[in-house]
């Protein structure tokens, strides 16, 4: 059952990368091309996948998700378009501001939470701005496997419709832009109605858009299952906390990069684990006292179990507040 | 590293054995003195040196015999072996994970060479060198998955991933403990799960479900399932039980050291790049109760195991009826002393059989 478990780092993979360019692309985005330092190929990826990029911003780290808009099928280089927010957390203003070509950063493995539907007969993509980035990748997987699609895009203005003349150009006939200051929008309804058997939904945009097309199609009678919008969940870097040990009697600091088990680890202190991943329930650890808040982000224990704040997976979780005591 | 491969058999007259390598280094799946279902699953990242945990896709002195199996059982059934339209990119990612890995942890057995599509494939224990153009069904004799898998060790499931679900809607399954690809094909996690035992009702397979779907790419995770087989016979399918069911009634006191084996499963996971599929690679270590004998710790654990294994257990598994005689003989072997913890047979500092 337990064959040799491995003390590796969890989470993701991650690739050291060389900013090769750096590439203003409107007022608001800015197209940013990696290479690999260690000038292995990238791995490819499926059409939608993101990366989280790692950022150090004056010591502080930040880490946001961003879809890869290059062609999966090119291992030599990957690309990430950013929308400045001015009112954001502060990683894209980072992006905006800070980085260079030459920069070094490191960059998790592709992972994906908005793939094809590879059943689809026909791919009908809904986009709303910036949300037209993981599109980009989706055509060029689909133009590769003569695959049949169609785009409705949605932009503020001709000048801040990020590829949307280059899209126009490429497939006059599959992409439809709409620009909101000419008063044009998406003829949702129409395009829902009368679709062909077997055709699947996708939709990438603001919060309303997305919310829009899922109520449209449900009205219009369409299985959800059948569409498609993207969920990040933008990985938090963890705050550094204390944790005091009562049997090996020490206290450990588990520093922002690190889980809680890699602490432990660390500091030579004996924490069963197995699956690095909250789901096998071997890392489960009690806790004697606590003020604070968990941050509990297993599979292993129940709702019940999480609010009454006895127990703790250390591979996964973890805390913020003044004090956490553990039977460790 | 150089492996002598086995001429042997997995049917008819059953030559196939074990060498003092094999047994060493065989999967062992208890880590303490007794059984019970569990979310065991960790990260597939390598293992001790020559351990059948080290490389990506193990290859042992079975592999040739193994594959010549699996071709004779696709003559027979052509279905083993099935794809769902969409799933033929995912195919083609496994041809490439299990071809790079291969040539990376064998280079002495298997080479790549790649010049942009046009790819060449050296397999020399089983004498291949194809060029094809990668991407091109046409280039090859069989679909992807098929021509890969008839050249790699064990059953693979491909599974789509859609909906927050896993999908059977691929495979090539001929050495499978009791279970039908041609009647998975397109079921979900949940589905084919539904013959199993206590499990559900332990939230294993909800846990198990939510770590599956977040497996990464680069993140390979493994687990070992076991089970029991009456001769060392690769295909115990439900299309074959009239032949094989019958054999489990052909144990004897005196033979069963050497015809009951316990069959143990590698199983891992692995997300797959283009098609973000996971393929499930099972692969099937057998030994033989006499081999395993040889090992004191295993001996005396093994009794263990199989005395107090729940009755849903060893009926699931099959081997309820056979169990008392399996107890009589396994309990010449367990004279009662403790054991160390984990699978290894620590041969060296476990004490020798007291009796
Ligand atoms: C996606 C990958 C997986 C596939 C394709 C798969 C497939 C199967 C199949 C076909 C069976 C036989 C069911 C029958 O009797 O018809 C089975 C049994 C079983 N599976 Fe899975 N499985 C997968 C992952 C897992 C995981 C991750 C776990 C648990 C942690 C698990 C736990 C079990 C157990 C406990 C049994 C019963 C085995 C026995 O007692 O011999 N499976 N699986
Ligand atoms: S190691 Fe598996 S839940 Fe923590």
């Amino acid at each position: 059952m337990s064959a040799a478990p491995q003390k590796t780092k969890s989470g993701a993979e991650q690739i050291e990368v060389t900013v090769s360019a750096v590439v203003p692309v409107n007022d608001l985005v800015t197209r940013f091309e990696f290479s690999r330092v260690d000038g292995q190929p990238f791995p490819t990826f499926s059409g939608g996948a993101h990366t989280v990029v790692i950022m150090n911003d004056d010591g502080r780290r930040r880490m946001n998700p961003y879809s890869l808009m290059s062609d999966p099928a090119d291992t030599s280089t990957y690309a990430i378009s950013v929308r400045r927010d001015d009112a954001g957390r502060g990683g894209s203003l980072f992006m905006h501001t800070q980085v260079k070509v030459g920069d070094v950063m490191t960059l998790s493995y592709p992972v994906n939470l908005f793939s094809l539907d590879l059943r689809a007969r026909k791919n009908l993509f809904f986009a709303g701005g910036i949300g037209i980035t993981p599109f980009l990748s989706m055509i060029a997987q689909l133009e590769r496997m003569n695959g049949n699609w169609e785009l409705h895009y949605s932009v503020r203005s001709a000048d801040l419709g990020t590829y949307a003349d280059d899209l126009k150009t490429k497939y006059p006939n599959n992409v439809h832009v709409y620009y909101d200051d000419q008063s044009q929008s998406i003829p949702l309804t129409d395009l829902l109605d009368g679709q062909p058997l077997g055709t699947n939904a996708y939709v990438c945009g603001p919060k309303g858009m997305i919310a829009w097309v899922h109520a449209s199609a449900k009205e219009a009678g369409w299985p959800d299952a059948q569409v498609h919008s993207e969920e990040f969940t933008a990985p938090q870097p963890g705050k550094p906390f204390e944790v005091r040990l009562c049997k090996s009697d020490m206290t450990i600091k588990v520093g922002e990069n690190e889980s809680l088990l890699e602490a432990l680890e660390r500091e030579g202190v004996d924490a069963p684990f197995l699956c690095r991943g909250g789901a096998c329930g071997q890392c489960e650890t009690t806790v004697v006292s606590h003020d604070g808040e968990f941050i509990h982000r297993d599979h292993w224990l129940d709702d019940d179990q999480h609010a009454s704040g006895t127990k703790i997976m250390p591979c996964v979780s973890r805390f913020v507040g003044a004090s956490l005591l553990l039977d460790r | 590293m150089t492996i002598q491969f086995n001429n042997e058999t997995f049917r008819d007259d059953y030559s196939f054995s074990n060498s003092d390598w094999a047994i060493k280094r065989f999967p062992f799946p208890f880590h303490e003195d007794s059984y019970m279902y569990s979310v065991n699953m960790e990260q597939h990242r390598g293992g001790p040196a020559g351990s059948v945990y080290e490389k990506r896709f193990d290859v042992d002195e079975h592999y040739v015999a193994e594959m010549r199996d699996r071709a004779l059982v696709l003559a027979d059934d052509p279905l083993r072996c099935q794809s769902l339209p969409h799933m033929t990119l995912a195919g083609w990612d496994l041809l490439e994970l299990i071809m790079v890995s291969k040539s990376e942890d064998y280079p002495d057995l298997f080479e790549l060479h790649r010049d942009g599509n046009r790819w060449r494939w050296v397999n020399k224990p089983m004498g291949i060198d194809d060029t094809f153009t990668f991407l091109d069904e046409t280039t090859l004799p069989y679909g992807p998955m098929e021509y890969i898998t008839r050249q790699a060790q064990g059953d693979f499931c491909v599974l789509d991933q859609r909906d927050d679900m896993l999908w059977m809607d691929a495979g090539m399954v001929t050495t499978q403990a009791d279970w039908s690809l041609d009647f998975d094909i397109g079921m979900n996690f949940f589905e084919w799960h539904a013959p199993v035992p206590l499990a559900h009702e332990m939230g294993i397979f909800q846990r198990a479900l939510k770590f599956l779907l977040n497996i990464q790419q680069g993140s390979p995770a493994r687990r070992l399932n076991w089970t029991m087989t009456v001769n060392p016979l690769l295909d115990t399918s439900p299309e074959n039980y009239h032949k094989w069911g019958i054999q489990k009634t052909s144990l004897t006191p005196e033979n069963l050291g050497a015809k009951q084996h316990l069959r143990v499963e590698l199983q891992t996971f692995f997300r797959l790049p283009r098609s973000n599929a996971l393929v499930f690679p099972i692969r099937c270590y057998l030994c033989s109760f006499q081999d395993l004998m040889t090992m004191p710790k295993w001996g005396r654990r093994l009794h263990r195991v199989v005395r107090d294994l729940p009755e849903e257990l060893a009926t699931y598994k099959g081997f309820i009826d056979n169990r008392p005689m399996m107890l009589d003989y396994l309990s010449q072997y367990d004279d009662g002393l403790s054991t160390s913890r984990g699978i290894w047979p620590d041969l060296e500092t476990e004490p020798p059989l007291q009796r």
